[in-house]
């Protein structure tokens, strides 16, 4: 008797206390994931008026140079930004992890970028790679257009993302580092193994759950990336086509120039791209992600 | 024994070395910022570049002042993470609390548009979230800031997580108590998730100050903008006026660099519990 109160006692609670939750975020998610749709198979008008025009935004998109270019340009700062900030950041946690002085010094600033707004920090980069008078060229004796140069902007842009991330990274590396038992390290170190092969047979592949996270979180912040580049390269640069992500296009499509619906298509595309890469990244986690613990 | 203790502290030494030219790469840009801000523009643009300013001089401060409403986006933002924070925290552990520990129908279900949620980016909503907001006639508001951020998909999931680290005998026992759901949940429960609302706030607050989008694109008005837009305003006004841009960057940070100096430790551990899991 007293289980069966229980139960209905807690559905009531139950709903009651998702309640503003889901209703959140029915109106606020829900509903405009149906409206992006929606949109996406339509012509936009200015008002807020539109019709249903079927694939007509799709295949504007899809014969759209700057489309496929913005698509590149976002795959293309992942291969920039992922590998090496990965590397870094694991660098990092495994230097943090040494019993060492200064530690939380050493983290607290690795992970300053963190609280900076973006804004901010393109801000002051863009000062850094400025072509007559930025600090880099001035050490280098050359005239480099960092920001200006089609080939050279995007792999700037990424010196940034990276420089941003290694802190997080590594913070979250470190924990998944410290989690691994020091019986390991100790029984290794008994059997006369090196702090590399250390690393390669016990820190490498019991961090790799933790690795392939930040992966993943990595990835799909690399291929949304907009706000670090908005920054960086506003919208008279003429490298601006070599820089442009697809959430950037998505930005100037729909809030500059009013293609609602056209930008619709293109975050569809976006959402269905990061879904095909995070697939395969969890097909091939596989073959070196750990879970034997 | 003695070689060993040698490449020890070699290696020791070479820690040292990597970490601390690490953190000068990371502090450089911070300073530079810094200095840039002090030295007037005829002095920021010369060959050889000088270190320190000649003069320190304040009159970019007061020219970033001057052309952008700090204390407005001081005060917006500061309104933003409060609104964001609370709704985010009071929302979320009580869905979470629910999705953990009560059974009820379609609970799965429900869950489920919050993973959902969680996985797709906020663009794809971004659009039809500002075509309600104009109709609701509520652009340039403090509401429209927070209004995206008002339940959190990331928190619920998140502190579900917590609630699902408590014993189901605890909730029992406050049952046995003859405490209510309600007060199972706000007086038993929820104090021992405190660690984990503090992550959940630390998070929210630093991602509520970060977000650029939708800041400028809710709230054109320049009163109603908060520091990442209004500094995003400012490189339009500024365009090569370096220090002028690097004061107002200084002013947009502060704020936030002092809280993370305070709380140093909540911030680092804060975020690192909501990333890993």
């Amino acid at each position: 008797m007293g289980k069966k109160k229980w139960l209905t006692d807690d559905a009531k609670w139950g709903y009651l206390l998702v309640a503003p939750t889901i209703i959140g975020l029915l109106v606020l998610n829900v509903y405009p994931f149906v409206q992006t749709l929606v949109l996406s198979f339509s012509t936009t008008h200015p008002f807020g008026i539109y019709e249903i025009s079927g694939v007509e935004n799709y295949v504007r998109m899809f014969s759209s140079a700057e489309f496929w270019k913005a698509t590149w340009n976002s795959i293309y700062f992942c291969i920039l930004t992922v590998p090496v900030g990965i590397f870094l950041s694991l660098l990092t946690a495994v230097l943090l992890n040494a019993k060492i002085a200064g530690k939380s010094a050493f983290r607290a600033i690795y992970f300053l970028p963190m609280v900076v707004a973006p804004a901010a920090i393109a801000m002051v980069w863009k000062w850094i790679f400025n072509a007559e008078y930025g600090i880099i060229n001035q050490i280098i004796g050359a005239h480099v257009n960092w920001l200006t140069n089609p080939a050279l902007v995007l792999p700037a842009c990424a010196v940034v993302a990276i420089w941003s991330a290694v802190g997080y990274d590594a913070v979250l590396l470190l924990s998944g580092i410290q989690n691994i038992s020091k019986s390991y390290y100790e029984a290794a170190s008994l059997d006369g193994a090196t702090k590399i092969q250390q690393f390669f047979h016990i820190t490498l592949p019991m961090v790799s759950p933790t690795l392939f996270v930040v992966m993943i979180m990595r990835l799909m912040a690399s291929i949304k990336v907009y706000d670090l580049i908005y920054m960086m390269v506003d919208q008279s640069n003429p490298a601006l086509t070599s820089a442009q992500s697809l959430m950037y296009l998505f930005y100037r499509e729909s809030f500059v120039a009013g293609n609602r619906g056209y930008a619709s298509a293109i975050v569809v595309w976006t959402v269905l791209l990061i879904g095909v890469i995070t697939a395969f990244q969890f097909w091939g986690q596989k073959k070196w992600v750990n879970y034997e613990v | 024994m003695d070689s060993l203790q040698k490449n020890y502290r070699r290696n020791k030494i070479l820690v040292y070395v990597f970490l601390t030219a690490g953190a000068v790469l990371m502090i450089f840009p911070f300073v530079w910022m810094l200095l840039t801000s002090f030295k007037s523009a005829g002095e920021s643009v010369q060959i050889p570049p000088t270190i320190l300013p000649e003069n320190w001089l304040v009159s970019n401060y007061e020219e970033a002042l001057t052309s952008l409403p700090f204390i407005r986006l001081y005060f917006n933002t500061t309104l933003l993470i409060l609104f964001r924070v609370l709704c985010a925290v009071a929302f979320s552990s009580a869905a979470g609390f629910a999705f953990a520990k009560l059974q009820f129908k379609g609970k799965n279900l429900l869950f489920t548009i919050v993973l959902v949620q969680m996985m797709l980016p906020s663009q794809i909503f971004i659009i039809p979230q500002y075509q309600m907001l104009a109709k609701l006639g509520m652009t340039n508001t403090i509401f429209a800031l927070v209004f995206p951020g008002i339940v959190s998909a990331f928190g619920t999931f998140f502190l579900r997580q917590a609630y699902l680290g408590i014993p189901d005998e605890v909730g029992e026992a406050a049952y046995l108590d003859g405490c209510t759901k309600w007060q199972t949940f706000t007086r038993v429960m929820m104090p021992l998730t405190r660690s984990s609302m503090a992550a959940l706030t630390v998070f929210t607050a630093v991602f509520a100050y970060a977000d650029l989008m939708w800041p400028l694109i809710a709230n054109t008005d320049i009163n109603m903008m908060t520091l990442s837009a209004g500094l995003s305003t400012l490189r339009g006004q500024f365009t090569t006026n370096y220090p002028v841009l690097m004061a107002g960057s200084v002013l947009a940070m502060v704020p936030m660099v002092i809280l993370y100096l305070i709380f140093q430790k909540q911030f680092v551990e804060g975020i690192a519990m909501t990333g890993g899991k």
